[in-house]
């Protein structure tokens, strides 16, 4: 019934001048061929592929270039009819070769004389506009940091290390955004009217009101014989000389500055400018993890289409290294294996027996149970490592060695880093026993790793407020316990401090004193176990959490201490070159592959959890602790939330009424229920869209097989005929 | 912005702003880089507009093309007879095309050429066993690859005749998140 056509030479290649779409085969005649030729959808397909100066009819074919991206009107300037707002730029957007956009462009050009005054002056306005911001967006190319390194970076390891990199950056230009703030609004006040720049004076805060054995805070100073090493001392762990300088709270004694006219509230600052600190940081995250969870919502679960996604999106282009397009090539083998080994264990899941899901879910639940014990392990641990850290510091610091001293000092960071270390491999080790599918054991382990960082900081300020507070006779006359800590705060930003320096020197130390010796080993001795261990793996995950955790540290540690940004500016841009040099030269990157796209947004979801956890003790300190009543800012005041129902009751009292009104339930409550009610009609908006878009998929399918079909019997019905 | 070039009419840098992404330097500096490839053949005066055309085996040695496994599909899709012989023009549309600023729509239509082995203006079975082969170097067995093969028409293809047509393609790739940035060629 279907003959077969004479075979034809292949068609001329290029395809930019071709008439045919579609081969005959085998199950088509001819006459098949002209009724898909004639199908209104094949028509615009055929004049996409043409060329604009053909002598075909310029309408027809203009109209066919019709590809409008979101929400450009794309009407083709042509003979008569003339639309103002044909952009220029829309000529880059269409698929002809040079000569032929040229061709269109002098076109627009030659039409620009039918348009009207106006209109030719809004088009020559919006082409120089256009211009004027490319001149801008190159200029602040130059200005980007790193911009040269991240690109080698990309060209010789991929999307999804360059991923990591940019994060890098990102906390970098944060970090350093937080300390401008928090350096202007905070310490420099403080520090022109103390040396009293600019005939500025300050009012300290009375302290005749408070009892004197809250006010007794002396700190432990060199006095006459001073041994060099009390200086190291000092610095590493912020005591000392560092105490009293403005990197830690304890400095900021101030009430009022008064400059000229200008009267300069410390403590609302001081507070204000933490609290928008904060917010920034978490407006900015969440700006650039909306593009990432734009995508995720899509992509309903990590199994749709991804034998597609790693075919045709799976090369990066960017490669031009040779060991990284082997890397690219092995990692793409990896991938597609591992994903037809999956497939074929959901389908042996499948088939599993009562039995056997019976012993499976045992085995789990007994592995989460010793998950939970390896924890609680951990936490004991940091509890009790700060408890005797805390007691041996109050001791005459002296009298003990250096090193003792020192030990003394970090034992907290120490068993944390511990703990973040061993706790990860017994994860990776136990999730292979639960038989998860690959993806979902990558997320679990992650997911792990992640509370287990953020929680032993978490602990470790637990057993610092324990200290602190307390519910006995000690604490009744300040609030807390002012004979070990007369200035908690001071002592809270210590921990935090100490806690980044020691991340640092850990970074620092195992990219010099492990990876290094680790990389010479392998490559000048060829004996069996070291060739089989290897060079360390440069793992994106583990890398990620390793700086998500010295960010949280950063977040908690600003209200006590609002130099801490700038020191982890300085940390995160050194941390950016050893890094660099690691991966470059001492580690080989890890076989799994990561896609650039869900990269980006975990990367700023882990952020995102150690932002909130960073909000709670921040919130607790604000407004449940009593503010220490020999230091700071906050003397004054029962809680550091005080401070502001104070200053509003010297606003004018129309002011005051609206605050207040703000503030109460009356306004809170009704307002709660709106947010609730728009977010859930943005939930239901979503839901609706995805059920929509499963719709249409389906009726496509059902539409081109009704074509199919149609054009089937027609073809009979003719040949009948 | 000084007169000092003499390699375009300013009027043609003007043209090439406005048919490309690229700005009036990058266009500069794709002539040099086009001119070192040949430096023979390829005349530094393009004022008036010389036909010259670079053969395929140049082009594919470039550093940016050496490593990546569709070089040869990549230069042959953008060239105008289809042989691999780009003229500057070409040259200039190829990298314009692969920057971080072409839309998705357009690298769409592209990249379906380019993974057109046959040019048929389908992407039948075979064309995917080639886009295979040469991703993973022929490492995979011959019954994986055709595991993989029915795999990716099984989700792309829509209209049931087994092979991919643009419209299934292009449906594909629009939900592909990762397209728009390993689709890019840095230059």
């Amino acid at each position: 019934m279907c003959e077969q056509p004479a075979p034809e030479t292949r068609r001329p290649p290029g395809g930019r001048d071709d008439d045919e779409v579609f081969l005959p085969d085998a199950n088509c005649t001819s006459a098949s061929v002209t009724f898909l030729q004639e199908l209104p959808s094949y028509r615009s397909i055929l004049r996409r592929r043409t060329s604009a100066g053909g002598t075909q009819d310029r309408r027809q074919n203009n109209q066919g270039f019709v590809r409008p991206p979101a929400a450009e009107k794309r009407n083709l300037v042509e003979g008569t009819g003339v639309e103002n707002e044909a952009v220029v730029r829309s000529i880059r957007e269409y698929a002809l070769n040079i000569p032929e956009k040229r061709r269109l462009r002098d076109i627009q050009e030659a039409n620009v004389k039918y348009l009207s005054g106006w209109d030719q002056w809004k088009q020559t306005r919006n082409k120089s506009w256009k211009k004027f911001l490319d001149e801008i967006k190159e200029l602040s190319s130059y200005l980007e940091l790193w911009r040269n390194d991240i690109r080698s970076i990309e060209g010789k390891f991929g999307t999804g290390i360059k991923s990591y990199f940019s994060f890098l950056r990102f906390l970098v230009m944060l970090n350093f955004i937080i300390f401008v703030l928090m350096f202007s609004f905070i310490t420099l006040p403080s520090t022109i009217s103390k040396y009293g720049v600019l005939n500025s004076s300050y009012v300290k805060v009375p302290s005749e009101s408070i009892e004197l054995r809250c006010r007794n805070y002396t700190i432990n100073g060199p006095k006459e014989l001073v041994y060099f090493h009390t200086y190291i001392i000092d610095l590493l762990s912020g005591t000392g000389f560092l105490e009293m300088t403005s990197l830690f709270y304890g400095y900021y004694t101030i009430d009022m500055v008064q400059l000229k006219v200008i009267k300069y509230n410390v403590p609302l600052a001081y507070l204000l400018t933490t609290l928008v600190c904060l917010s920034l940081s978490l407006i900015w995250i969440v700006k650039r993890s909306v593009e990432g969870f734009k995508q995720n919502l899509v992509r309903e679960e990590d199994q749709f289409q991804s034998y597609c996604n790693k075919i045709f999106a799976g090369w990066d282009f960017c490669i031009t290294d040779l060991n990284a397009s082997r890397l690219k090539h092995s990692s793409l083998q990896y991938e597609l294996k591992t994903d037809l080994a999956e497939e074929r264990l959901r389908q042996k899941k499948a088939d599993r027996t009562t039995e056997e899901k019976l012993r499976i879910y045992c085995l789990r639940l007994f592995l989460n149970i010793f998950v939970l014990a390896l924890l609680s392990v951990c936490f004991y641990s940091i509890y009790r490592a700060t408890i005797y850290s805390q007691e041996n510091i109050s001791n005459d610091s002296i009298k003990m060695m250096f090193e003792g001293n020192l030990l003394v000092q970090y034992l907290p960071s120490i068993v944390i880093t511990l703990a973040n270390f061993i706790a990860p491999l017994f994860f990776s080790y136990i999730i292979r026993l639960e038989e998860y599918s690959p993806a979902f054991e990558i997320r679990l382990t992650l997911m792990r790793c992640v509370f287990v960082r953020l929680a032993n900081i978490g602990v470790l300020l637990f057993s610092l407020w324990n200290r602190i507070s307390c519910g006995n006779e000690k604490c009744k006359p300040c609030g807390y316990n002012y004979e070990l800590y007369p200035c908690w705060e001071s002592r809270v930003g210590q921990e935090m401090y100490k806690l980044m320096i020691f991340d640092f020197i850990i970074i620092f130390a195992v990219a010099v004193f492990v990876d290094f010796p680790r990389k010479l080993l392998v490559t000048y001795y060829s004996c069996k176990p070291i060739q089989w261990c290897g060079l360390q793996e440069f793992g994106i995950p583990e890398n990620v959490l390793e700086i998500v955790y010295g960010q949280t540290i950063c977040w908690i540690g600003i209200f006590y201490s609002p130099v801490l940004p700038a020191i982890a500016t300085v940390k995160y841009f050194i941390v950016f070159y050893i890094k660099k040099i690691s991966l470059m030269h001492t580690c080989r990157p890890s076989k799994r592959p990561v896609r650039a796209s869900s990269s980006n947004f975990f990367f700023l979801v882990v952020l995102l959890i150690g932002l909130v956890l960073a909000f709670i003790p921040l919130g607790l300190s604000m407004t449940y602790f009593r503010p220490s009543k020999a230091c700071g800012p906050f003397v004054n005041f029962n809680s550091s939330w005080d401070v502001v129902p104070h200053t509003i009751q010297g606003f004018p009292t129309a002011l005051q009424k609206v605050l207040n009104g703000i503030a109460s339930e009356a306004f809170a409550v009704p307002f709660f229920m709106v947010i609730c009610l728009i977010m859930f009609y943005f939930i239901a908006l979503a839901g609706a869209h995805k059920r929509v878009v499963d719709q249409l998929r389906e009726q496509l399918v059902m539409e081109s097989r009704d074509k199919l079909f149609l054009i089937r019997k027609l073809t009979e019905a003719q040949k009948h005929s | 912005m000084g007169n000092k070039q003499t390699i375009f009419t300013d009027e043609q840098l003007d043209a090439y702003q406005d048919c490309t992404f690229f700005t009036r330097k990058e266009i500069l500096r794709l002539h040099g880089r086009y001119h070192e490839m040949a430096p023979n053949i390829v005349p530094m005066d393009y004022t008036k507009d010389p036909d010259v055309k670079l053969p395929i085996q140049l082009i594919i040695n470039m550093p940016e093309l050496k490593e990546n496994p569709f070089k040869e599909r990549i230069v042959e899709a953008f060239s105008e007879d289809g042989d691999g012989n780009l003229s500057f023009n070409d040259f200039v549309d190829m990298f314009s095309v692969l920057s971080e600023m072409a839309p998705r729509e357009l690298k769409a239509i592209y990249a379906f050429k380019i993974y057109d082995f046959n040019t048929d203006n389908f992407i039948c079975k075979s064309d995917l066993e080639k886009t295979l082969n040469k991703l993973t170097r022929e490492e995979l067995t011959a019954e994986e690859i055709t595991l993989v093969c029915e795999k990716v028409i099984e989700e792309a293809d829509m209209d049931g005749d087994g092979k991919l047509a643009f419209a299934d393609f292009e449906n594909m790739i629009s939900k592909a998140p990762d397209f728009l940035s390993t689709f890019h060629i840095r230059i």
